[in-house]
């Protein structure tokens, strides 16, 4: 597993998700700076990790969205290749519309560091396997804008293809307004492209990978990736 | 030359900034809002040139950067 993890100016929690990586494959992840034109030539995982790239000037993930970097991930994406956003990396994709939609600001307009509960939706994707449809999990949020936002037309076509991955519910797993934190249009929490191969989510599973410092709920989605990139 | 661009949240996306503020402009007693939306302004200064050429560069601004064309509208104007 070679993992690339981008940095642009305000991420911070690049480090979170080196450190999981590591722990997770053994291998450690290479950090690469968002004004470089190329990824390392062997990567097949690239990571935007968490943070507030640009002080979130414009909106939230806007200009590291047209940073030079992303072509690199772009083309990375349309080989096929593994793109994992979480939190501010969501916010990213969605703006250089590698995902659908947008991150709005959260309903109650306050920002948000908890830990909430999410279902798994199918196990059968890359980010995954190693958990099984309807498992629920216990995984961090830190976030101000995770409000998931997509016109109908797009929101239909999301729940129809199965590319809803990860959603807000309660701790018995099911779907409610009180658990779903940031007002998300169907408590979604977490979404796939097309090709299954690019995914967005608001929380931070590399934050509960360490059994030291709580649950390790997060591990399952980089044991996933590991699984899926050492049989290829 | 001077220039605007003008981007605002596209009809029946929430808007729960706009809603605070309009909670608060009703809190202040000011009367008869009925709603409030909130947007953006861009003032830009261009050199001097052709004004078709600076309204199709800053459509294209919009297009890339400036507006989520997701959830936003953007108006363009050549000022002076």
């Amino acid at each position: 597993m070679n993992a690339a993890v981008v940095l642009f100016p305000g991420s911070n929690r690049e480090g979170d998700v080196a450190s999981a990586i590591k722990r997770i494959s053994g291998k450690a992840a290479n950090i690469v700076w968002h004004a470089d034109s190329d990824l390392p030539a062997d990567t097949d995982l690239v990571v935007l990790p968490g943070g507030f790239s640009y002080g979130d000037y414009l909106r939230c993930g806007a200009i590291a969205a047209r940073a030079p970097i992303m072509d690199a991930v772009r083309a990375h994406a349309e080989r096929g290749g593994l793109v994992l956003g979480i939190c501010n990396g969501f916010q990213i994709l969605c703006e250089a519309q590698l995902l659908p939609g947008v991150l709005q600001r959260n309903a109650q307009l306050r920002f948000m560091c908890k830990e909430v509960f999410l279902r798994v939706e199918r196990s059968d994707t890359p980010y995954t396997r190693r958990y099984n449809a309807g498992d629920v999990l216990k995984i961090p949020v830190a976030h101000g804008e995770g409000n998931y936002t997509a016109d109908e037309e797009t929101i239909k076509r999301l729940e129809g293809d199965g590319r809803v991955l990860f959603r807000y519910v309660s701790p018995e797993g099911k779907t409610d307004p009180k658990w779903n934190h940031n007002g998300a249009t169907n408590s979604i929490a977490g979404i796939l492209s097309e090709k299954l191969n690019v995914l967005g989510l608001m929380p931070h599973p590399e934050n509960h990978v360490d059994p030291l410092i709580g649950p390790t709920d997060g591990r399952g989605l980089f044991e996933s990736i590991k699984t899926v990139l050492e049989a290829a | 030359m001077k220039a605007r661009v003008t981007v605002t949240l596209k009809n029946g996306v929430l808007d729960p900034q706009g809603k605070a503020i309009e909670g608060a402009l009703k809190s202040l007693g000011i009367e008869g809002v009925e709603s409030v939306r909130q947007g953006k302004v861009f003032e830009i200064e261009l050199a001097d040139g052709d004004k078709t050429k600076a309204e199709a560069a800053l459509k294209a601004a919009a297009d890339k950067l400036l507006a989520n064309t997701v959830v936003e509208n953007y108006r363009v104007e050549v000022l002076s």
